[in-house]
């Protein structure tokens, strides 16, 4: 189908399940090719800890199975469907497409990390293998990574090996009360500095504290801290993590369903998932850096803003239609760059707005000159990526 | 002998040596540059001592400025270039050609930024790994990829081979722990990728540099994540009377979702072979060995060893030794870390480096010993079993051009099984010269024409450490 596409000078827009169908801009292709009649399971093995699944899976069927053999994918993919006002489920290509990295990314690396293996298809239709089903493998140049994060700019994943782990036998999180968003990334890199091993941290501005926490604390700022294991070991690192935090908080513990509850609404962006378009930022910046990005931001217009990833990773909603994205991109790179992606936005701005971050001239060519060894005639997701050699849909 | 070809070098770069020295000399300090024969021979192999080449010239520049001047004047010049660190590799990735000039980063051995807070530490590409943790330590943090070379071994050669180590099952390879990188790409263009947010924009740039051996641009710098040192870490010594209950061991401890920082296995002769060179009190009398490691304080060390050691228990394990102390601790790691040197001390060997899923290990080990035997030779076997990253040392006396062959021809034959149980060819130690050959066995054409037009977007004219990973018939080097 994609050769066939190819001699005909048509392109192609990928779909897994349509997610995240609203994220970067519009595709413009002659047709779509669905990756969701790709599906099941190929071969999981539990004590292996790979599975190998094709691309179409449902997320949710591979978590199920996992689960039955108390296992998890660690990086612990996120669901953006509320979000984005969708209620279509997640596709493991999809996933590994997007890098689609949760709360855990922190300690446990992102989707990137865990994808050992895939299959695709390139633009000249040909059907190439990389990666494999092993934990370590340097034979050849690492395309899998590649693939990672490539939203499907490349080629059409078929098939993806995912290194996974036992899921944790029960968690804990540590509610602090306050501070505020500057005092709490230096509370969070302490925490993060201890042998802990700190598995989330996160600090909610009060409204948003509201939304995320059901408990007495609701309303009021707070900063999360996830430690996940067995329950003795548990124990004792909240000993030896307590003690760095400082004098003068307040400090509740979650109990296990409600973390779990806490950190799926974090990872989902449960806070923004109001049914509107007003626009969302997903801002990666360094952690120390990630407050700073947003008070400026926030100074100049109106909007709310919470932290993941020990205050590196920014959510941040702005108020009203204009996502703003020039002064967005101004105040990362006043405080040390990153990579800002608008997630939601309405259909006017989508079309108008760079939604990734652009990137440095040299690297741009670079990478295009990549995309044009894979796919050379650009069949694959016109125009959601910003790439020089874009064609218009015939 | 089972030559590994080298390509003829090119008799048109080599006419015009003087004139590309001479252009060299203009762009560097007159102490970074050598042409002097005897100290050529240096660089003219790697740990893959097996082949030598004497390059043409040697450049050890100290600023990335430097290392763009000489790569884009040597692009400019149709010269190959052999991007070297400490020479350690083991598959000849940074073995030279009479025509190359190797770019050395080994004098760019400063480290600029330790940063606590964001836990990350940027580092000129010549610092060896162990000074990285060694500088960090005192403060508590530590780098986690720690291969059994960390004291000679660079943050570049690291990269280039995206190198692993002990400690890998819990904290990843290079790859997962690499931030950020400055290169230098062909045309002498300077990059920065990623950096000290988690997430890089665009295509993952980084990540195709990490194993990418010398063939994509020069890494002249790198920020990599630093962790908070552990508690404490004890390793434990398991004996066991077959590889196979070993085997079964180490899953069952994964599947009961327990996952040490450190999964060791040893079979007989490697025990004996490190247990004479390093006195670590190895038990003599077992078949397989295992060496786990478990991190945390007092407390969590010992709840995890017990679970672990039921677990053992269960499988029929045949003797255990706690290290009591830091030393003891200490001796138990010098036995496994020393295995490729003292098995240098007692014959000529070659160090496979496959990979297998962990449900293939006693299969893909049974027929190892079956393939050597087979060839009248012997075997060690030490591994990391978490990660299913196999090393048997295959020995052999290399002044016997007959047995060299063989055991050239038995990790072959090796290498294959373990692409056939469902693994690849190399885990960590890379394809170089060495494996280059057998690429074809785990990928198809169509596969590797996909990486060399990848390569191509970098180095359209194969200048970049050329003839190595692919095979050489297969490359346009090797066609032309
Ligand atoms: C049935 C259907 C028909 C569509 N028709 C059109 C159309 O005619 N014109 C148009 O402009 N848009 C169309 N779209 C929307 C467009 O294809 C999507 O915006 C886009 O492909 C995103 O995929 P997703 O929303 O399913 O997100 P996800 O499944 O979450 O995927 C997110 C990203 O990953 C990529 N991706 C997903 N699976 C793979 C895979 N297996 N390999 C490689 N990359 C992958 C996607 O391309 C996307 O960039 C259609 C979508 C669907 C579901
Ligand atoms: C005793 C011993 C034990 C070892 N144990 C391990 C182990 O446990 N785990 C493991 O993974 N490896 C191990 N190795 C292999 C080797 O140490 C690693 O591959 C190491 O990372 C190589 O680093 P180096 O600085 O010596 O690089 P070199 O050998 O100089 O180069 C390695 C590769 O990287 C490329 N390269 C070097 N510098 C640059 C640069 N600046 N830019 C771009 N490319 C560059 C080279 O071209 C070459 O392809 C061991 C080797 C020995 C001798």
């Amino acid at each position: 189908m994609v050769a066939e596409a190819r001699g005909a000078g048509r392109t192609l827009a990928i779909a897994g399940a349509g997610s995240k169908a609203g994220v970067g801009q519009p595709v413009t292709a002659d047709a779509a090719i669905a990756s969701t009649g790709l599906a099941g399971i190929v071969e999981y093995n539990p004590e292996e800890l790979v599975v190998v699944a094709r691309a179409g899976t449902p997320l949710a069927d591979i978590e199920a199975a996992l689960a039955e053999n108390g296992q998890a994918l660690m990086f612990e993919p996120a669901d953006w469907s509320r979000l984005l006002g969708s209620n279509a489920g997640q596709t493991i290509g999809g996933i590994a497409a997007t890098n689609m990295s949760g709360p855990r990314r922190i300690l446990a690396g992102a989707a990137r990390d865990a994808l050992l293996g895939v299959r695709f298809v390139n633009g000249r239709g040909e059907a190439i293998r990389n990666g494999g089903r092993v934990m370590k493998n340097v034979t050849g140049l690492d395309l899998v990574k590649l693939m990672a994060g490539s939203w499907g700019t490349l080629g059409l994943i078929t098939e993806v090996a995912f290194k996974v782990l036992p899921r944790p036998e029960t968690e804990v999180t540590l509610a602090v009360d306050g501070p505020g968003a500057a005092d709490a990334a230096k509370l969070m890199a302490r925490a993060m500095g201890t042998s802990a091993e700190v598995s989330g941290a996160a600090n909610l501005p009060g409204p948003i504290a509201g939304r995320v926490l059901a408990d007495g604390r609701a309303g009021r700022p707070t900063t999360l801290l996830r430690l996940e294991g067995f329950a003795v070991s548990i124990a004792e690192r909240i000993g030896r993590l307590t003690p760095q935090l400082g004098a003068g908080h307040d400090i509740a513990q979650l109990d296990a369903a409600a973390s779990q509850r806490a950190w799926a609404a974090i990872r989902d962006v449960a806070p923004f998932a109001d049914g509107t378009e007003t626009p969302v930022w997903r801002i990666s910046a360094a952690p120390m850096a990630g407050h700073a990005v947003a008070a400026d931001i926030l100074g100049q217009t109106e909007g709310e803003a919470f932290f993941d990833w020990q205050g590196g990773l920014v959510w941040l909603r702005i108020s009203g239609e204009d996502p703003q994205a020039d002064r967005v991109r101004t105040s990362l790179a006043a405080h040390g760059g990153g990579h800002a992606l608008l997630v939601r936005t309405g259909e006017d701005a989508r079309a108008r707005t760079s939604v990734f971050q652009p990137e440095p001239a040299p690297v741009a060519a670079l990478s295009e000159k990549i995309r044009s060894s894979i796919d050379p005639d650009g069949v694959f997701n016109c125009g959601r990526r910003p790439f020089a050699s874009v064609r218009r849909a015939a | 002998m089972n030559e590994i070809a080298f390509l003829t070098p090119d008799p048109d770069v080599l006419a015009r040596r003087e004139a590309i020295v001479a252009g060299l000399a203009d762009l560097v300090p007159t102490e970074a540059l050598v042409t002097d024969p005897r100290e050529l021979v240096p660089f003219e192999t790697d740990a893959f001592t097996a082949y030598r080449r004497v390059p043409l010239a040697v450049v050890l520049p100290g600023t990335t400025e430097e290392v763009a001047a000489v790569l884009a004047y040597c692009a400019e010049q149709g010269v190959p270039v052999v991007p070297r660190g400490a020479g350690t590799s083991l598959a000849g990735g940074a073995i030279p050609q009479e025509d190359a000039v190797v770019i050395g980063v080994s004098r760019m051995n400063r480290i600029l930024e330790i940063d606590h807070d964001n836990r990350t530490c940027t580092v000129q590409a010549g610092v060896t790994n162990l000074a990285i943790s060694d500088r960090v330590a005192a403060d508590g943090f530590f780098y986690a990829p720690d291969p059994s070379s960390q004291l000679a071994c660079t943050i570049a050669g690291n990269i280039g081979m995206n190198s692993g180590g002990a400690h890998c099952l819990k904290y990843g390879v290079t790859t997962n722990n690499l931030l950020g990188a400055k290169v230098v790409l062909l045309d002498g263009t300077i990059v920065d990728l990623g950096g000290k947010a988690l997430d890089a924009p665009g295509l993952d740039l980084l990540g195709l540099l990490c194993g990418s051996e010398g063939q994509l641009g020069i890494i002249t710098e790198a920020t990599v994540r630093l962790l908070a040192k552990p508690e404490g870490a004890r390793p434990v010594l398991f004996g066991f009377d077959s590889s196979e209950v070993a085997g079964a061991c180490v899953s069952e401890i994964i599947g009961a979702g327990i996952i040490p920082v450190a999964i060791e296995f040893m079979d007989k002769p490697a025990i004996e072979i490190c247990e004479a060179f390093a006195k670590a009190g190895y038990p003599l009398d077992v078949e397989a060995l295992l060496i786990i490691e478990v991190e945390g304080s007092e407390a969590e060390m010992d709840d995890m060893l017990a679970r672990i050691i039921a677990i053992a228990r269960r499988h029929g394990v045949a003797s255990i030794k706690e290290s009591q102390s830091a030393t003891e601790a200490a001796q138990i790691w010098k036995g496994r870390k020393s295995a490729f040197g003292a098995t240098g001390r007692i014959a000529d060997y070659i160090c496979m480096d496959g990979t297998v899923p962990l449900g293939q290990l006693s299969h893909v080990l049974r027929e190892t010993y079956r393939i050597v035997a087979g060839y009248g030779l012997r075997v060690a076997n030490v591994f990391h079993a978490g990660d299913g990253n196999m090393h048997p040392l295959i020995l052999y006396d290399v002044n016997d051009p007959a047995e060299a062959e063989k055991a050239e021809l038995a990790g072959a034959d090796i290498l294959k099984l373990c692409v056939d149980a469902g693994g690849c060819l190399t885990g960590e130690h890379g394809v170089g010269i060495e494996k280059r050959d057998l690429m074809l066995h785990q990928f198809s054409e169509t596969d590797l024409n996909q990486q060399m037009a990848v390569r191509a977007a970098f180095d359209p004219g194969w200048i970049l450490n050329p003839s190595k990973v692919f095979p050489l018939s297969f490359s346009r080097q090797g066609a032309s």
